[in-house]
């Protein structure tokens, strides 16, 4: 061999061996940093469920990860998203340009959540919605960018309306907060009440947001129908229930059926008003020794005992951050699939699994708000009456509209 | 059953009372505002955030100091309404001779301030203020049951209204009032104190905010974003009644629950609207308000 093949040969292998760098490089943590950006209502009706305890929740994550991956340190920020898809999808926008950010948590108002999913598909990011309540983010506007953690309003109907209607329950007057989501849980409400032999028998759908509630409160009395349902969620449902306690509703014989309740909601409304409701919740923190412990250390933090929502952030971070670590790169479809490989047994889910459609499936809590005597504290709030096993809590595949399911 | 337009007659006087009951609200705070409006020209934005610290200064008040409701009931007004004294000497008065534009700007800024801490310091789900006991329960109408602190909220409210367009249209304070804001430099070279007369207006005009504020205690969650839902409504209610009259202010708002209270049953969808609909009949057929004087 010449010399000159000899330095050849030589270059080639340099170009080689320098190729494969490259692409193990691109294989690697992009910009040598795994960045985060959360995204949620910081200050208005949905702040207390997520807000500022689902970021304290998030960096709590970071924090027991050990602050990075594989070397690549983690960063996080934060953006108020005032219940506004515009202002979410724009945010997510200049993440994505400015921060080149890897992937979005929180994710609340789902009008904000279908808008900012689109765009993080557009983009190959990666979102993680824990706040969510539409069981269409994971329907009809799945995309193979987000997985949807927490709850969706399938199992809310599911759980607690089956339950109700089961107890005897069987005629309903529904109060409804008449925007996308309070539709959508009336119409899976609805459905579910007569599958099990209920009957709908009257309703009002009322302006979102409302105050007072006394009117519907006296229609509601006057249908005759045995139960109440609230189709409404947050600052509705309070007011909703306040108002029937004054009113005597369930003196006068009748129960209400509160659809999407939080924590936060029963903690302000107090027991005297909400005792012996039934709700359905996808973790309580005073569920077994692994969530006491966790939310032991989240209300050190935060002085409030977490909802099921901050629980999620902090548990979908931690798979997120595995996943990254063991697919060994931080680019968007490469996490999910090593996210959606591996089963999710934690504090927050049981018997979980991130399905095709992109929900992120596992055990949900049939609960009743405990009575004034039975409670020991200011936080002792709910008893778990039943288990609703993963494969049944939500919407099957068979009957999805998600276009990455084969049906 | 008596049928009023295919609704039973239960039903309609319930919501009827009901309505009565709102109204009486709407008029307590729209008075506040027009009180303000009237003799001061300050378009007072602030007076949603003012009627939310009313209702936190009770609920914190009995938390921490044991205050019970009725002290609260007088106590509050006082409080808040001093507290509003303070704004109007050190802030508002700095900017009577510019454009209301900027009185209203500046008391917007105070409310997002007001707003904006409390958020931070207590979330948004708010916080229960329990009834007093002697107001629990309800009365048996025979068309329906009526908690009986709403019957008393009622009552209260009209009283105060009363008694404001009492002190204003028919004493002699009330008179010199109406007369210094008519003609200030002369009121003042008869020997009264204008600028004090318009500080303890503007406070008389916030006690009355806080006033209504401890009323709302109990019968919805005491948080920070309770005023603000509300003060659009009355802003309207107070355009349809004619700005800065006080009379016009007190039969608007109580007509105002009624309309509204009647929506709730025939057209629900709507009943957040309607208030508005018919602000927009008045303006057009009547700028100057139902009880104002045409300019």
């Amino acid at each position: 061999m010449t010399l000159i093949k000899k330095r050849l040969a030589a270059s080639i292998a340099m170009a080689a061996a320098t190729a494969v760098v490259a692409t193990t490089a691109q294989a690697e943590i992009s910009d040598d940093e795994v960045r985060i950006g959360y995204l949620a209502d910081m200050s208005g009706t949905y702040r207390d469920l997520a807000g500022p305890g689902g970021l304290t929740a998030l960096e709590m994550a970071v924090a027991d990860f050990g602050g990075s991956v594989n070397g690549a340190p983690i960063v996080v920020f934060s953006a108020d998203d005032r219940n506004s898809a515009d202002v979410g999808a724009n945010t997510v926008r200049e993440w994505i340009d400015q921060r080149n950010v890897d992937m979005v948590a929180g994710l609340v108002a789902s009008s904000v959540t279908i808008a900012v999913t689109k765009v993080l598909a557009e983009n190959n990011r990666l979102g993680l919605v824990s706040g969510s309540a539409a069981s269409s983010v994971t329907n009809e506007h799945c995309t193979p960018n987000h997985i949807h953690w927490v709850y969706d309003t399938y199992p809310l109907a599911n759980g607690t309306a089956k339950a109700v209607v089961e107890q005897g329950g069987d005629t309903w007057f529904l109060l409804t907060a008449d925007y996308a989501f309070g539709h959508a849980l009336e119409a899976d409400v609805t459905s579910v009440v007569e599958a099990n032999g209920g009957e709908i028998v009257g309703g009002v759908r009322h302006p979102f947001p409302t105050s007072d509630f006394s009117s519907y409160i006296l229609q509601a009395q006057g249908s005759g129908a045995k139960i109440v349902g609230l189709a409404n969620a947050g600052a509705d449902t309070v007011n909703a229930i306040t108002t029937a306690s004054q009113f005597g509703i369930t003196q006068s014989g009748q129960q209400l059926a509160g659809l999407l309740i939080f924590l936060n909601d029963v903690h302000a409304l107090g027991l005297e008003a909400t005792q012996n409701l039934l709700l359905t919740t996808g973790w309580y923190w005073d569920m077994d020794e692994q969530s006491r412990e966790w939310a032991q250390r989240y209300f050190d933090e935060v002085g409030r005992m977490p909802t099921m929502v901050q629980a999620g952030i902090y548990s979908s971070t931690m798979h997120y951050l595995k996943a990254v670590e063991a697919a060994g790169t931080d680019e968007a479809q490469a996490v999910r699939e090593q996210m959606a490989s591996e089963p999710i047994n934690d504090f927050f889910a049981r018997n979980g699994r991130i399905r095709e459609d992109g929900r992120m499936v596992h055990d949900m809590y049939l609960a009743q708000v405990k009575t004034p005597e039975a409670s020991t504290g200011e936080w002792d709030l709910y008893e778990i009456l039943s288990t609703i096993p993963a494969e049944e809590a939500y919407r099957p595949l068979s009957e999805s509209q998600c276009s990455l399911v084969q049906n | 059953m008596t049928m009023i337009f295919g609704v039973p007659m239960a039903v309609f006087m319930g919501q009827l009372t009901l309505g009565l009951v709102n109204g009486a609200f709407y008029a307590l705070l729209s008075l506040g505002l027009a009180v303000i409006f009237g003799l001061l020209k300050i378009v007072n934005f602030a007076h949603g955030a003012q009627y939310m610290l009313g209702a936190f200064a009770a609920l914190l008040g009995f938390r921490y100091l044991g205050i019970n409701y009725w002290l609260a009931l007088i106590l509050v007004p006082l409080v808040i309404g001093g507290l509003g004294m303070l704004l109007e000497r050190f802030l508002l008065r700095r900017i009577a001779h510019l454009d209301h534009l900027y009185g209203l700007l500046l008391t917007f800024g105070l409310a997002l301030i007001f707003e904006g801490t409390l958020v931070n310091l207590f979330g948004v789900s708010g916080a229960r203020y329990a009834t007093p006991e002697i107001l629990q329960g309800g009365l048996n109408l025979g068309f329906m049951f009526l908690p009986t602190y709403r019957a008393w909220v009622l009552v209260a409210a009209l009283a105060m209204c009363l008694f404001t367009w009492f002190m204003i249209e028919r004493t002699r304070l009330g008179a010199y009032l109406r007369a210094g804001t008519e003609n200030s430099q002369l009121m003042q070279a008869f020997g009264v104190n204008v600028p004090l007369l318009i500080t303890l207006t503007y406070g008389f005009g916030v006690g009355l905010a806080a006033f209504a504020g401890v009323l709302a205690a109990p019968l919805y969650p005491v948080s920070p974003t309770m005023g603000s839902s509300l003060l659009i409504v009355v802003f309207a209610v107070v355009v349809i009644g004619g700005m800065g009259s006080i009379l016009g202010a007190i039969l608007t708002g109580l007509g105002m629950g009624i309309i509204e209270g009647l929506t709730k049953v025939y057209y629900p969808e709507a009943a957040n609207t309607v208030i508005f609909l018919v602000m927009i009949l008045v303006l057009m057929l009547r700028p100057a308000g139902l009880f104002g004087k045409e300019a």
